[in-house]
């Protein structure tokens, strides 16, 4: 850096960028070609010529007016805050209800329930093995257990994210509480987290249970109940998290769920919906990775493509059908396991990309889940990061504060045309179901997992700790870990045994009969019946290995 | 047996509950790049599939990658190789592993953990020197229960 000036033999005959050009040509020598993890090439400096390229301020916009670059609302977070959503699930329905009931008198009106690994692979805590219970979520298998995991809590006021895939038992279970306590379910508020198949099959995360197919007709028969019975309910969230956290870029990331949000709305189309009837309760769910700026900059051109294809491809009127909700979670693959207070950085640094992104509700990531399943105290300070920010740091004072900042309007361009292009490659292959049954989704995914993979390993990518600034790390700073009380658990699985036994064989097979002609007739609604088997005591189990056998069970593609 | 000719035979799979593979498919794609032959399963393997699959491929190592508890269980298989007569096999876990629980798989015979941070290097370095140690236990068991 400490080269002399390149000499300016024909002063004033230069532009000031020229100068500028020579300057740092002659500085910066290393010949280092820079490109984003989307493949983006990244210049040293953006100038006004970007923006005059990018096109005229009335394409950006203005808050709450399509095609949405700079937010879907006019108010964004001046107005009001994003929603904090912390995931949370662990142990027992008792020790879930006690950890939720602490957050909400603490004032939360938004929770989440993450349930047992067993619960989203479709079996019941009596078929699997007794270590793994309750380790990473609550167990949680038949009505009853839904009951007490809300007990003393008001399910007509409190919004609860469920992580809930096909065919969405907890729903089911969370209706008939709703039910027997008497609150109607016009009044059940939330979302059915995880509903998005495709995503699953895509990522293999312990979802998947159901043959492609028969998600498909789930899902479709799930958001046309939950129209007609449960309106306020967001029974699609589509999922690009899953595909990001398995290797996906950002501009993949977000190419493949905006493809999956089309094929699920046209899906819909194709039953007789209208979309302006079921795009409003449409939600997304992303990954927000530490690379700042192209965070940024996915979440703004994804906002823009989604309004164009939401009006143009897909026929919605209502400007309500436009808006691309999304919420937004830190990415846990950034974190490390060596000197684990770092992520605490990472995480402020990826929350506020989200912020800056326009999200409406976040996830911050506990520093120790590189580590094991976050403890209380990790819990605390992802909480923390997230009020700092929006109380501390003003971020929430101005909308969109870089909105026409020559850089990020740049690369928003850039990241449009980026997602544009992969989601013509997903179109040529006859839409994602098509695509993802061909494998064509897993192996771009693949391919950028080996390379980011490479990236690391080379140096290339640095992380701080692991491949550069290694020291000794404090295993003090990594936290003790939490584990399901054996007893507990014991007497949980006790309990659901002996409850089992005491139903009338007869009522269950009859219940399991009503799933079995809903999934025969063409035309019946599976998930309706999921919830009548739901209010005969049928269990998580039951309800997916029946419909497994109807509808057909999902295998996991392998590809390496 | 010189390296040009030695060519370890690993199993890379997962086994309880959980689906997330994009350190197993890196891994194993990573083994095979580097010269070895490899097994590679889908997630949600169960133990005695597992045991049957490395008696069957005659694997020197096994390799499980854990990234939600599941090596809680991997103890159970131990017990379950030893069983089968695969006490040689070397077994190696690589993901998300808390330290007080690393000592439970070491003691429980586990040879080694790879946590978040590791390069493909040192790991498929290690898988080398693993089935190298497994191949001579297991040439040292076959000569000792020959008649001499």
């Amino acid at each position: 850096m400490n080269k002399p000036e390149a000499p300016h033999l024909v002063a004033g005959a230069e532009t000031p960028h020229e100068r500028w050009q020579h300057e740092f040509d002659a500085a910066v020598d290393d010949g280092r070609e820079v490109t984003n993890v989307s493949g983006i090439p990244i210049r040293p400096l953006y100038t006004a010529a970007d923006r005059a390229a990018s096109g005229s301020d009335e394409k950006l916009g203005h808050p709450g007016q399509p095609d949405y670059t700079r937010g879907i609302y006019a108010t964004m977070h001046r107005g009001r805050p994003w929603t904090q959503r912390q995931l949370i699930g662990l142990g027992t329905p008792d020790d879930y209800n006690k950890r939720l009931r602490s957050i909400l008198d603490r004032g939360a009106t938004a929770v989440s329930l993450i349930p047992c690994n067993s619960v989203y692979r479709g079996l019941d805590m009596d078929s699997v093995e007794p270590e793994l219970l309750g380790t990473c979520g609550v167990v949680v298998d038949n009505a009853d257990h839904m009951d007490r995991c809300l007990a003393d809590v008001d399910v007509g006021r409190v919004s609860c994210a469920m992580n809930d895939p096909s065919p969405f038992t907890l729903l089911a279970f969370m209706l008939v509480v709703a039910e027997r306590r008497g609150i109607a379910w016009d009044r059940i508020t939330g979302t059915s987290n995880q509903s998005d198949y495709l995503s699953h099959c895509v990522a293999n995360h312990m979802f998947y249970r159901l043959s492609l197919p028969g998600a498909r007709r789930v899902l479709i028969d799930h958001i046309a109940f939950c129209r007609e019975r449960v309106p306020r309910w967001n029974p699609m969230s589509v999922v690009g998290q899953h595909m990001q956290q398995a290797g996906a870029t950002p501009a993949e990331a977000m190419a493949f769920t905006l493809a999956t949000a089309l094929q699920n709305a046209e899906d819909c189309i194709a039953r007789g919906m209208d979309p302006d009837e079921f795009l409003p309760r449409f939600t997304f769910f992303f990954d927000i990775s530490l690379n700042f700026f192209e965070e940024i900059a996915k979440f703004r051109a994804g906002r823009r493509i989604w309004a164009r294809l939401a009006r143009e491809r897909l026929g919605a009127k209502d400007e309500k059908s436009w808006r691309f909700k999304f919420h937004a979670q830190t990415s846990g693959v950034d974190l490390t396991r060596q000197q684990p207070l770092n992520n605490i950085a990472r995480v402020t640094a990826q929350a506020m990309a989200g912020i800056f992104g326009g999200l409406q509700s976040l996830h911050t990531d506990a520093y120790d889940e590189a580590y094991a399943t976050p403890g209380e105290a990790g819990a605390r300070i992802a909480v923390a990061t997230q009020n700092i920010l929006r109380e501390e740091a003003h971020l929430t004072d101005v909308i969109d504060p870089l909105g026409g900042s020559f850089y990020v309007e740049s690369l928003t361009d850039a990241m449009e045309e980026k997602i544009v292009a992969i989601m013509k490659t997903v179109d040529d292959a006859g839409g994602m179901y098509k695509a993802v049954e061909a494998g064509l989704v897993q192996r771009m995914i693949g391919a950028s997992a080996m390379r980011f993979q490479q990236r690391v390993d080379s140096g290339e990518q640095v992380v701080v700790g692991v491949n550069k600034y290694r020291a000794d790390d404090d295993a003090a700073d990594r936290p003790a870990v939490e584990r399901p009380d054996p007893i507990a658990m014991q007497r949980h699985l006790d309990e659901f045994r002996s409850a089992k036994a005491a139903r009338s064989s007869a009522a269950v097979e009859q219940a399991l009969d009503g799933l079995s002609r809903a999934a025969e007739s063409g035309d019946g609604n599976v998930f309706a019946a999921v919830v009548d088997g739901a209010r005969a005591g049928l269990t998580n189990e039951e309800i997916c290995a029946r419909l497994r056998r109807d509808l057909g069970f999902g295998q996991p593609l392998v590809l390496v | 047996m010189n390296d040009d000719d030695f060519r370890p035979r690993v199993l890379v799979t997962k086994i309880g509950l959980d689906g997330h593979d994009r350190g197993s498919r890196i891994v194993a794609a990573a083994c095979r790049d580097a010269g070895m032959e490899v097994i590679y399963t889908p997630p949600w393997q169960s133990i005695p599939a597992v045991v049957k699959l490395a008696l069957e491929e005659d694997v020197d190592v096994v390799g499980i990658s854990s990234l939600a508890t599941d090596h809680l269980i991997v103890p159970k298989l131990m017990t379950a190789l030893r069983e089968a007569g695969l006490g040689n096999v070397r077994v190696v876990v690589g993901g998300i592993v808390p330290d007080h629980e690393e000592k439970v798989l070491i003691d429980a015979g586990v040879r080694d953990v790879f946590h978040p941070g590791s390069t493909m290097v040192e790991i498929t370095g290690r898988m080398r020197e693993y089935a190298r140690e497994a191949r001579r236990a297991e040439a040292g068991a076959d000569a000792e229960s020959k008649p001499t």
